[in-house]
């Protein structure tokens, strides 16, 4: 097997690769490629995944526009000023979708561990099973400390009937943490406290 | 709004094979410490937003993002690279048409980065941030310099080895990958903590680049060649029709 782990070459487990022209080969059957390991994004993430017009999932003025603000604090409670949130997000609930709508939104955090969203609220999301989830939107956090992304979902607190019958945060989620997931509104939109690790550590899930 | 009929999802993508990525808590990389949750992850069965993302193609990329040589008033300072290869799935399937991003420290081993504050020399010419987009095979290509080694502070003379910092999004919010693109023989890398988180070896492997011959460019660049594979979709289709494969 040394051969086939050659840095720098995405290898197949169980076949050759096509080495003659250094490339992978695309498998048919039971050979599959090793995954590409993640590592941290470090501090300096802001060089590439900083532009703060990323965080305009819809452009301000937006009819239905909302910002999605949060902080993202260590297991002291202290700030963690070099994460960057990531939001996705397919629909666009009742809004009409605005033009250029890609539904993704990112941010990094600030000194004070804030980050903030400008988009529209979505409305139910076909989940597994053919079932429907409640409006939620799909969340990485990324940071210096952590070596690969954490995968969390905000949920939103006016959505009480739809969240009480959500396959994920009403099924899968113990009563007691369900609130790390679900935002609550504000003047002009909603907040949302993540705590990456104690008390009150917000829900983060395996992919 | 009316709301479609929930469609049947497809299953999903298959997770990495244990060991290849590191353990959030992973002590020798001393940051972890305070932010690596302590509770367990929870399975997510994949919906609609697990399964979709951002399909960020060419109109995010100016001419010349993928070149980081080229600075205001000249060229940054170091020894030139290509740093090209190919982005596929587990299944071996080129992701064409995706965002890269980049962002490294300059061949003095310092970011142009406000909280970079150790005493290597800046270059007004590098900006260290680059991106590009896969072709239809999945390839990409970067012109930039080999970035210096630089120390920091999590154990007595830590010093990072060389890297690339590399973000993709691939085709799904499942196969969003963050990682880091080193360098062959790197001395360094015996007491890097967070290379050295991942545990399977042959994991690590895979994020050191190769020097490539026929990728440097005669009285140019020197070529180093490295291959990004994300997660690949679930062998097994949702909807098998009279069928209950568990293969
Ligand atoms: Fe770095």
């Amino acid at each position: 097997m040394a051969d086939l782990e050659q840095p720098g070459h995405a290898q197949p487990g169980h076949a050759q690769p096509d080495s003659a022209h250094h490339r992978p080969t695309v498998m048919t059957s039971g050979a599959t490629f090793g995954v590409s390991p993640s590592q941290t994004v470090g501090p300096f993430l802001h060089l590439a995944l900083g532009d703060p017009d990323e965080a305009l999932v819809v452009p301000v003025g937006t009819v239905g526009g909302i910002w999605v603000r949060g902080t993202v604090t260590d297991g002291n409670g202290d700030p963690v000023p070099d994460a960057v949130v990531e939001t996705w997000q397919t629909c666009t609930g009742d809004a009409a979708v605005p033009a250029g709508f890609v539904g993704f939104g990112r941010c990094p955090t600030d000194e004070d561990g804030r980050w903030a969203i400008h988009t529209v609220k979505p409305g139910p999301v076909p989940a597994a099973g053919r079932r429907r989830a409640a409006p939620h939107l799909a969340v990485s956090v990324f940071a210096r400390g952590l070596l690969d992304r954490v995968v969390t979902r905000i949920y939103f607190a006016d959505e009480a009937e739809a969240n009480a019958a959500d396959p994920v945060l009403a099924e899968l989620v113990e009563p007691a943490r369900r609130p790390t997931l679900v935002a609550t509104a504000t003047e002009d939109g909603y907040h949302l406290a993540m705590r990456l690790q104690g008390e009150d550590e917000t829900v983060f899930f395996a992919l | 709004m009316t709301t479609p009929e929930p469609a049947g999802l497809p299953a999903g993508y298959a997770p990495p094979a244990p060991g290849t990525n590191a353990p959030l808590a992973s002590p020798a990389y001393r940051s972890t410490g305070g932010r690596a949750p302590s509770r367990p992850l929870v399975p997510l069965p994949p919906g609609l937003h697990e399964l979709t993302g951002p399909l960020f193609g060419a109109d995010r990329v100016r001419p010349g993002d993928a070149d980081l040589t080229r600075g205001p008033s000249g060229e940054a300072v170091g020894q030139r690279i290509v740093v090209a290869g190919r982005v596929v799935d587990a299944d071996g399937r080129p992701v064409p048409d995706t965002l890269i991003e980049i962002w490294q420290a300059n061949a003095s081993g310092r970011y142009r980065h406000d909280r970079d504050r150790w005493p290597g020399a800046l270059d007004p010419n590098f900006t260290g941030a680059g991106r590009t987009v896969t072709d239809a095979e999945g390839c990409y290509r970067f012109l930039t310099v080999r970035p210096g080694a630089y120390p920091w502070g999590n154990h007595t003379n830590a010093w990072r080895p060389a890297h690339i910092h590399v973000s993709l999004f691939g085709r799904s919010f499942s196969q969003r990958l963050v990682t880091q693109m080193y360098f062959p023989d790197d001395p360094l890398f015996f007491q890097d903590p967070i290379l050295g988180a991942i545990p399977d070896p042959a994991a690590r492997r895979r994020l050191v680049s190769a020097y490539d011959h026929d990728l440097t460019e005669a009285e140019w660049a020197l070529g180093f060649r490295w291959d990004i594979v994300l997660r690949g979709p679930l062998a097994v289709p949702f909807e098998q029709p009279g069928e209950d494969d568990h293969g």
